[in-house]
């Protein structure tokens, strides 16, 4: 479990002031959670995540992950091998010249042995779908398989938690499933918990719960479909709903006898069917 | 101005071990006052065509003719081409470097020798033309500035070299939701209200369908179809999958409604069509039922 206990930070404006990127944060994250972060740019999400494998740490409060304190100093390496990081731009995490290298290069960095880490590689890159492509080289790739590439090189090191910063936000179409394909299938098969921060709705929908950042604090927490029936209040907050919802919600105004807070197209499709 | 591209090819590293064409027998016309949507999957060379556009790059064979004159054999045209041109790159705001937005916004038109009053109402035409106050953002840090903000003074500051042609390289990446309608809110004054010829990358679909009056839809360095919005997504749906592309989610649910045998248009782009068609239906089904 990670725990976010009264968590607050601190970072000094251009001005020299104190300001609070997050304020009084309390936050549990289950063992096999599947959770999307969304909220205005500058809402947090980030530091929120950062917070999480103790690469900030709270200028205020307490972040527990399992048992380990992330201001334990002694820890930190244990902390950092169980969550696992996945930022925006994959070309800044590949590192080696093939791409199983790349996924050995945190196994390499504790010390795992050979034989270990060759079972390891072998494994990871097969969860990922990657098998064939070992001794490519990274910048051959598209986009989507770079970022798969980087969450082999986490699962590697068998992290329990995976924490994708925008990962889709500079994929293409295709780039977008690969990497949600992969992570649900993460969570579901191999029970690892993710905590995945978007700007796209339409991807958070497919998420179990969703926690709602505003000015640092969360401000909503709940399941796609409850969050997604507040529209003017996620508009207030600089967020929107997903373009399929926009339309059940445009249909039910109009009349329709269908729920507002339809999540994706297969559903949509489904009520349409007992119009048309 | 109107840009033409004539049988244009690029090879990254001509003549070298790692030469890798980038773009092959480009042909295109841009005229002025469109607005142009390019997609196409990571890789496609859609980077190198924005860059061909503005004459960042020459072409390794083909020319690139700027109302009709070749701008790599023309020195004073390509001059002319980079101050009408203006090209906006992927996360545009990591070249800030000023202390203020003004001094920021200053720094192309300066280059140009422009000075004094001049400048000045150029700074505040630019800031003026995205959509804020030139009073209250003048002074300010662009580094004090919203991630949508941000983005917005690097388009003005290219907007105060005043081009004629705005070429923006996913202009909307990581946005919220709501800087991204007000960034597109801006670009669509830049086009009806300004008359500015728009050429805009992405690889959201719901974006391309609604604002774009023509797409451009590469490959593997080809333009393998270029057409209207409507015709692209209503025909194309598996080429478009194929190649790693998708179609905006309400498109897309009219095209499984069509596919399952529904009376449904999928010429569909954006939810006030998917709603005014299928309340369309909805109505015409009920008349059938009542006679």
């Amino acid at each position: 479990m990670i725990k976010f206990d009264e968590v607050t930070h601190f970072y000094n404006s251009e001005q020299g002031n104190k300001v609070a990127s997050l304020s009084k944060v309390n936050l549990e994250i289950e063992k096999g959670d599947f959770i999307a972060i969304i909220g205005a740019n500058g809402s947090g999400k980030s530091t929120l995540a950062r917070h999480i494998n103790g690469l900030l740490l709270p200028s205020e409060g307490d972040v527990l992950v399992e048992s380990y304190n992330t201001k334990d100093l002694n820890m930190i390496w244990s902390i950092r091998t169980k969550v696992g990081m996945v930022f925006q731009n994959p070309d800044n995490q590949l590192v080696a010249t093939t791409i199983e290298d790349d996924v050995a290069f945190g196994l390499e960095n504790i010390g795992i042995e050979e034989k270990e880490m060759k079972k390891r590689v072998d494994w990871a890159l097969k969860v990922v779908g990657l098998s064939e492509l070992r001794n490519s080289e990274p910048h051959l790739l598209s986009g989507g398989q770079k970022q798969r590439v980087v969450i082999a090189g986490a699962l590697a090191m068998h992290t329990s938690y995976l924490i994708l910063d925008e990962p889709t936000s500079m994929l293409d179409p295709k780039g977008r499933k690969e990497v949600l394909e992969i992570i649900k299938r993460l969570n579901e098969e191999e029970n690892i918990t993710v905590v995945y921060i978007t700007q796209f709705m339409s991807e958070a929908a497919q998420f179990k719960n969703i926690i709602v950042l505003d000015k640092g604090k969360i401000v909503l927490t709940g399941p796609p479909k409850k969050i997604f029936n507040q529209p003017d209040f996620l508009l207030s907050l600089n967020l929107e709903i997903p373009q399929i919802t926009r339309l059940a919600r445009e249909l039910s105004a109009n009349g329709l006898d269908i729920p507002a807070n339809i999540l994706n197209e297969d559903e949509m499709i489904k009520y349409l069917c007992l119009y048309i | 101005m109107f840009i033409h591209l004539k049988d244009v090819s690029y090879t990254y590293n001509l003549n070298m071990p790692f030469e890798t064409v980038a773009l092959k027998s480009i042909n295109l016309k841009i005229n002025k006052g469109e607005f142009i949507g390019v997609i196409g999957h990571t890789g496609c060379g859609k980077t190198t065509l924005l860059q061909l556009l503005n004459g960042l790059l020459e072409p390794t064979e083909g020319k690139v003719l700027v109302d009709n004159i070749d701008i790599h054999q023309n020195k004073q045209k390509l001059r002319e081409v980079r101050k009408k041109i203006g090209l906006a790159f992927q996360y545009p705001e990591n070249q800030f470097f000023e202390e203020t937005i003004a001094k920021e916004i200053a720094f192309g038109p300066k280059n140009m020798g422009i000075a004094g009053e001049e400048l000045e109402q150029r700074i505040k035409k630019g800031i003026e033309m995205v959509g804020l106050d030139y009073y209250a953002y003048k002074d300010r840090s662009p580094f004090s500035l919203s991630g949508g903000e941000m983005r917005r003074i690097a388009i003005a500051s290219i907007l105060a070299i005043d081009p004629e042609i705005l070429i923006l390289d996913e202009p909307t990446a990581s946005l919220d939701p709501q800087s991204c309608s007000k960034l597109l809110s801006v670009i669509t004054d830049l086009y009806l209200k300004y008359q500015r010829t728009v050429i805009m990358v992405s690889h959201n679909m719901e974006i391309i369908a609604e604002l774009a009056k023509r797409i451009v839809v590469m490959e593997k360095g080809g333009i393998v179809m270029d057409d209207t919005p409507k015709n692209i997504f209503q025909h194309s749906l598996r080429k478009l999958e194929s190649i790693g592309l998708s179609l905006p989610p309400v498109t897309h649910t009219m095209y499984e409604l069509k596919k399952i045998g529904k009376p449904v248009s999928s010429a569909i782009l954006t939810v006030e069509e998917a709603k005014d068609e299928i309340l369309k239906l909805i109505r015409k089904r009920e008349r059938n039922e009542i006679y």
